[in-house]
């Protein structure tokens, strides 16, 4: 008998299959949204792990996704072509082994960034993890292997909606399932009380870098999943605007809050197509947004007066 | 009797102050020793230096034979020495049951794969854990109010729940930095007596910081004195009572 929680995973798994295979006589704007939301529901509650329930501030989530997102792009375009795979085979074969290959990098790169700085108290993450997703953007831009400023085109479009929901529930499930259990309050606690965390015997680094590192991995499938939906990245595609993004979800959503947390990244996503018609005024929109939440809501928009992480 | 803890010759400065100036001393297995000292005297200081927040300036702190030194404090921690704060740190968001349940953690034959995996394995210690958990609560008294978030506990709860989860972590040396602070008389008296108690039943070693006089001289076997950070003095209650040097520090202006 399977737990309660793998049965959920595995019939939000069948419903994404069941909806890619009627996805044919979906509206295609509708049908884009919902991968998009897919995708946000990835970000942000990879991001929650670090930023919500590890109590960490990392400002650098779109950089890892971008690491993702040109793996997993280079993998399909590069060696798809290579491999001479029938078309079957290169969406359900070789694509999540991108996806994953994606992850992995962000993952190993979450840890290059991570480990030094996480050691170091306070705010360095966030100054640190800024630095990188700027970083990350000039070496793409560079990078004439992966098409420079121009950025990547042609890449096949495999992301379906089974495809993205089936990382979004792994994602949540992890996440979740990392949470609770004993080892894994101890996110909460060395979010609540670094100090007091250590004279526990919690080794508060390793929590750091582990949140850190399934964070970063997560965000780079969901760059994976963003490349073959869109066909084309380029390096300002994931600048530090699209890590704000991901951080205003989180923020919305209540830090710390598994279903908050996922609701705002619906909301947040449904209403960003009607405002990109704002342009660069969005922005200052979510600026007012995160203000006015900081000062009326500082514990998100969906926190009910229930009692906070019951046991 | 070898002595479990261990301090020789222990210095530490911040900048130009010395907070703790070449103390020696020891509290032996399955001993109640009790340090008092004057307000700024050193004592916090000094549960600092034993649990790895600070590094001695020079001298050494062995445990169980084993110096201390380099290591951080959750090493110290798994090595069986576990400590209470005097201005209180319970994880304040977290449920007073994940307060104890996470302090448990270093027993754990689970890691995050296995919270992954969710299989019978990890179920199974999961339900250990938690009766373990109630089993500790209940010996405080605390397991009615096991699902109330700890910041809403009233403060004589949070001393008492600091305690519990300190055990949680099975040590050896239990350190308590003035545990029965803002306690009345009566509550004071419960919790010392509670003190004798786990010290009997988990066979602790116990370094008891506590301004209350009666209250050291009732509970503690031995009893080390500090001032201004040096060590004035060190014996039985009796003899620390008609001590000269710590009546003129200590008792003369404190009580
Ligand atoms: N991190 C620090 N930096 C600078 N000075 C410190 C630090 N920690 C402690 N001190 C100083 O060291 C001295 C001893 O402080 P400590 O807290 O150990 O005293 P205490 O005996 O616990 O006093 P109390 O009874 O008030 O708790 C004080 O003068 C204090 O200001
Ligand atoms: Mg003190």
């Amino acid at each position: 008998m399977l737990p309660r929680s793998q049965i959920w995973l595995l019939a939000v798994l069948g419903a994404a299959a069941v909806m890619s295979a009627v996805s044919g006589r979906l509206n295609p704007y509708w049908l884009d949204v919902a991968m998009g939301v897919g995708i946000n529901i990835i970000l942000a509650v990879s991001l929650n792990l670090i930023n919500g329930f590890t109590g960490q501030f990392s400002l650098g989530h779109a950089g890892f996704m971008a690491v993702g997102a040109y793996t997993s792009a280079m993998v399909t375009t590069v060696l798809g072509s290579r491999l001479g795979l029938s078309p079957v085979l290169l969406r359900w074969g070789l694509f999540p082994v991108s996806l994953v290959a994606g992850g992995l990098l962000a993952g190993l790169a979450g840890l290059a960034v991570g480990a030094p700085s996480l050691r170091l108290k306070g705010d360095y993450l966030a100054i640190v993890t800024l630095g990188f997703g700027e970083i990350i953007k000039v070496i793409l831009q560079n990078l004439n292997a992966v098409g420079g400023a121009r950025g990547l085109s042609g890449i096949p479009s495999y992301t379906n909606l089974f495809w993205t929901f089936t990382v979004a529930a792994v994602t949540v499930y992890v996440v979740w399932g990392l949470l609770n259990s004993t080892y894994g309050r101890g996110f909460l606690a060395v979010a609540d009380d670094e100090v007091a965390a250590e004279a526990m015997g919690l080794n508060t680094t390793r929590y750091k870098i582990n949140a850190f590192v399934v964070g970063s991995f997560f965000a780079g499938a969901a760059g994976g999943l963003y490349a073959h939906l869109k066909g084309y990245i380029s390096p300002t595609g994931f600048d530090f605007n699209k890590s704000i993004e991901i951080v205003v979800m989180v923020i919305l959503g209540g830090m710390g809050r598994h279903l908050g947390v996922i609701v705002a990244a619906i909301l947040l996503t449904v209403v960003q197509e009607p405002l990109r018609k704002l342009g660069d005024w969005r922005m200052i929109l979510y600026a007012l947004l995160l203000i006015g939440l900081m000062l009326t809501r500082p514990q998100g928009l969906f926190v009910w007066p229930l009692k906070r992480r019951n046991a | 009797m070898s002595a479990l803890l261990q301090l020789n010759q222990v210095t530490i400065r911040f900048g130009g102050l010395t907070a703790v100036s070449e103390v020696s001393g020891t509290v032996g297995q399955g001993e109640l020793v009790g340090l008092i000292g004057p307000n700024g005297a050193g004592k916090t200081t000094v549960f600092n230096l034993v649990t790895g927040v600070y590094q001695p300036t020079s001298g050494t702190i062995s445990f169980a034979g084993e110096s201390l030194g380099r290591l951080r404090p959750f090493e110290i921690t798994r090595r069986g020495i576990a400590r209470t704060f005097q201005n209180i740190r319970l994880f304040p968001s977290l449920s007073v049951f994940d307060n104890v349940r996470v302090a448990f953690h270093l027993h754990l034959k689970h890691d995050a794969v296995h919270a992954v995996t969710r299989g019978p394995k990890f179920f199974g210690e999961e339900t250990t854990l938690r009766e373990r958990t109630r089993e500790l609560l209940s010996i405080f008294n605390l397991e009615r109010v096991q699902d109330e978030p700890a910041r809403s506990l009233p403060y004589g709860d949070q001393r008492r729940l600091e305690i519990v989860r300190a055990l949680a972590t099975g040590p050896r040396l239990l350190l308590l930095d003035e545990p029965a602070a803002g306690m009345n008389p009566a509550e004071k008296v419960d919790l010392m007596r509670l003190i004798q108690f786990i010290q009997g039943k988990f066979k602790l070693a116990i370094l008891l910081v506590e301004h209350d006089m009666k209250v050291v001289m009732g509970v503690c076997q031995r009893i080390h004195v500090l001032e201004y950070g040096r060590k004035i003095a060190e014996g039985t209650p009796a003899e620390i009572r008609s001590n000269p040097a710590v009546i003129g520090a200590y008792l003369g202006k404190d009580s």
